[in-house]
């Protein structure tokens, strides 16, 4: 008896023993909201970044969806226990870098862990959303993305279609796709992004005053003009027809569009891996369409999706970690099998002339669309980007509005003005909030 | 002489109730101070920097239209829910009562929906009535209606109306059952010699006496309507359409957690706390002297 008890006694100090050694590696946590195979990935890129070293192990925490995800590590910040580091959709930017104290700007933390980092590799369309205005990057940029047009190339070839180049075409394209059987022309996803934002930036119209809210808080927003509300009364036109089908907010839309009941859809070029796996048609991806009555020319794409950001609060140390790590996450080798996987766009220009020279672009031809619309023209104070505080909100505001003129109870005008007015509000309030 | 035991020491007295006091102090009164106090800030999200106000938050709140349409959205969602959950429990408790044979697995099955959780309620909702996999969705198309409840509000509505009822029917069902076995039999027995049916006897016998019971519930349900809700309106529209589902204990989670703005919405909880507090004294001061007990 006696016996078993000091084996009792032994093991159990055997088990803090070896717990105390494995204190010894500096965890770092990372929260992130890729659920899903991009879930999956995730994991694969710290295990392998942790498989490359001992001192560091970045845990990596799935925290739901991009505003879920957000708003857990705020609230773990007034918490004081907050991650390491955090994503944070492009919308959240501007809340971020209203929050000095907490946000531990990234080039800073590479600056005083003594790593390298090259700022000059990133695509400028990427970091140009990042930066202070006087330069300082402030987040990682990890997976940005931008709309594409995405068309099934087998119905196309069925109503003996082209792919679309304008909106004019869309419209005429759409009309014989119908005829030839299809139950919808095109639909989109993230309308707020794709119809409005990026259509803005595409024919390089303001968004907002005070260059996109770049230039200052004080900014107001333009997206009641009269290009906008046009071209979307037009859709809402169409849509009678079936040539637009509304179906839901964020991607919910996707599941038209790969049964086959939608032949185009418009979404961020990181659906590539769902319909991927999905589509069972020939599909592909092109340029966003061309409205000639707002412009004679494209602009350029504005991106979406996600950074990284790093958070105050921590012993120095940890930092050296986290600044390893967002260097091996942005070494060409992660970068271009990340683009590869998902279709999100390379962040560097290493990244992206590595998988020219895997050959990736020509056994997949179009995937690199995204990335040509990004770098289309050099980006105006239009088509930057944009930097609106409670843009979390104000997206929901212009997502209401924008159904309200698919359900047809509003008119594209008085929908665009009401979602204007209604951000405007809560422009101000951010303004007063972050004096 | 009598001789009383009393405590020479009043502390052993304030010694039991601490307990029940400190709960009270943690985890009520000190909540709805923070609230209060929050309610009276404009703050940045981190909370890094924030200014006192008073009660601009509240005037903010009163000149919003969409908060009074919160409000209206929420009256009609809680009269909706507690009418249709309590007639058809009245309805059910009623019948289940007069069946003789195999009642107890009636009643059993009737109680069941209570244990679901409202999340859980919301999904068996959304899976049966989604617009483009729901097998209802399948069979309305036969009769002409086109579903969509993601773009029509009314529609979203309704079928918010019916997930929040169905799940409390099993609650109030109980409570009726209990109310009308509490009657004494000879009553109903009397009426019945009288030559009085079943219908009757119902409305002149048992309606009145079940009053305190009906009248219980219908504080219970509105106060579930008002704040039980949650995980069904969050799990099937997340207030949408265009705010269409958007009732008041939402739009504080909506404007708190994913818009950030504490303030605004720390007084909405507080004018929310305000509409408990006088519900719980409505009925504590007024209406249960009203009712009839037996």
């Amino acid at each position: 008896m006696r016996f078993v008890k000091s084996l009792f006694s032994f093991s159990s100090a055997l088990i803090i023993f070896c717990g105390g050694i494995a204190q010894a590696v500096t965890e770092v946590q990372w929260w992130h909201a890729m659920g899903g195979v991009n879930g999956e990935r995730v994991d694969k890129i710290s295990s392998d970044f942790n498989a490359s070293q001992s001192q560091y192990k970045v845990v990596p925490v799935y925290k739901g969806n991009y505003t879920e995800t957000m708003t857990a590590a705020i609230a773990a910040y007034r918490a004081k226990s907050q991650p390491h580091i955090v994503q944070v959709f492009e919308v959240g930017t501007a809340t971020m870098m209203a929050a000095k104290g907490a946000v531990y700007p990234v080039e800073q933390v590479m600056k005083d862990s003594g790593e390298k980092f090259d700022k000059s590799d990133f695509l400028p369309a990427v970091i140009s959303y990042y930066q202070t205005p006087e330069g300082e990057l402030l987040s990682m940029p990890f997976n940005s993305s931008t709309p594409v047009l995405w068309y099934n190339a087998d119905a196309l070839k069925k109503a003996g279609v082209g792919v679309p180049i304008t909106w004019a075409e869309m419209k005429s394209a759409s009309e014989k796709l119908l005829a030839s059987g299809m139950d919808c022309g095109f639909s989109f996803g993230w309308q707020s992004w794709v119809m409005v934002e990026n259509y803005s930036a595409w024919h390089d119209l303001e968004i907002g005053t005070q260059e996109n809210g770049f230039a200052g808080l004080d900014t107001k927003f333009s997206i009641n003009n009269k290009n906008v509300k046009r071209i979307l009364g037009q859709i809402s036109d169409w849509s009678k027809k079936g040539i637009f089908k509304y179906g839901g907010r964020r991607g919910d839309s996707l599941s038209m569009f790969t049964n086959g009941e939608c032949a185009m859809w418009m979404n961020s070029s990181a659906y590539y891996g769902s319909i991927k796996k999905q589509a069972k048609f020939n599909y592909a991806q092109s340029m966003l369409p061309l409205d000639t009555e707002a412009s004679s020319s494209r602009q350029n794409s504005i991106i979406g999706g996600a950074t990284l950001w790093v958070l105050k609060g921590h012993k120095s140390d940890d930092y050296k970690g986290v600044a390893k790590f967002m260097n091996y996450l942005s070494s060409p080798a992660v970068q271009a099998w990340w683009h590869q996987e998902t279709g999100y766009v390379p962040i560097t220009k290493s990244a992206y002339e590595l998988s020219k020279s895997q050959g990736f672009y020509q056994s997949n031809p179009g995937t690199d669309t995204a990335i040509k619309q990004l770098n289309l023209n050099q980006p105006t104070p239009n088509s930057r980007g944009l930097r609106f505080g409670n843009f979390v909100q104000v997206r929901d505001i212009i997502n209401e509005e924008m159904e309200a003129i698919w359900n047809g109870s509003k008119s594209s005008s008085n929908a665009m003005d009401a979602a204007a007015k209604r951000g405007d509000a809560l422009l101000r309030k951010f303004e007063r909030a972050n004096k | 002489m009598l001789k009383s035991i009393h405590f020479n020491s009043q502390a052993l007295a304030y010694l039991l109730v601490a307990p029940q006091v400190i709960i009270t102090l943690v985890f009520f009164i000190w909540p709805a101070g923070q609230a209060l106090y929050q309610s009276f800030l404009i703050e940045d999200a981190f909370g890094l920097g924030s200014e006192f106000v008073w009660f601009e938050n509240f005037i903010y709140l009163f000149e919003d239209d969409y908060y009074g349409e919160s409000f209206g959205r929420t009256a009609l969602f809680s009269f909706l829910v507690a009418v249709i959950s309590m007639s058809f429990a009245l309805f059910l408790a009623g019948f289940a009562e007069r069946v003789v044979r195999g009642g107890l697995f009636y009643k059993t099955l009737l109680i069941w929906p209570y244990a679901v959780a409202p999340v859980l309620a919301g999904a068996l909702w959304v899976i049966m009535f989604d617009p483009s996999l729901g097998i209802i969705t399948y069979f309305l198309k036969y009769f002409g209606i086109d579903w969509n409840y993601k773009l029509n509000g009314n529609q979203a509505m309704t079928l918010v109306v019916m997930a929040a009822a169905w799940k409390q029917v099993a609650y109030n069902f109980l409570f009726f059952l209990a109310g009308i076995h509490a009657i004494p039999k000879s009553m109903i027995e009397a009426a019945a010699i009288d030559g009085s049916g079943p219908v009757r006897r119902f409305w002149t016998i048992i309606f009145p006496l079940i009053s305190p019971v009906t009248f219980f519930l219908l504080v219970i349900n509105t106060v579930y309507a008002f704040f039980d809700t949650f995980g069904i309106i969050h799990v099937m529209t997340q207030g949408g359409p265009a705010k269409a589902t958007e009732i008041l204990v939402y739009k504080v989670y909506n404007d708190g957690f994913i818009g950030l703005d504490l303030g605004g919405s720390a007084a909405q909880s507080v004018i929310l706390m305000f509409i408990v507090i006088s519900l719980t004294v409505i009925q504590f001061r007024y209406i249960e002297k009203k009712v009839e007990y037996k």
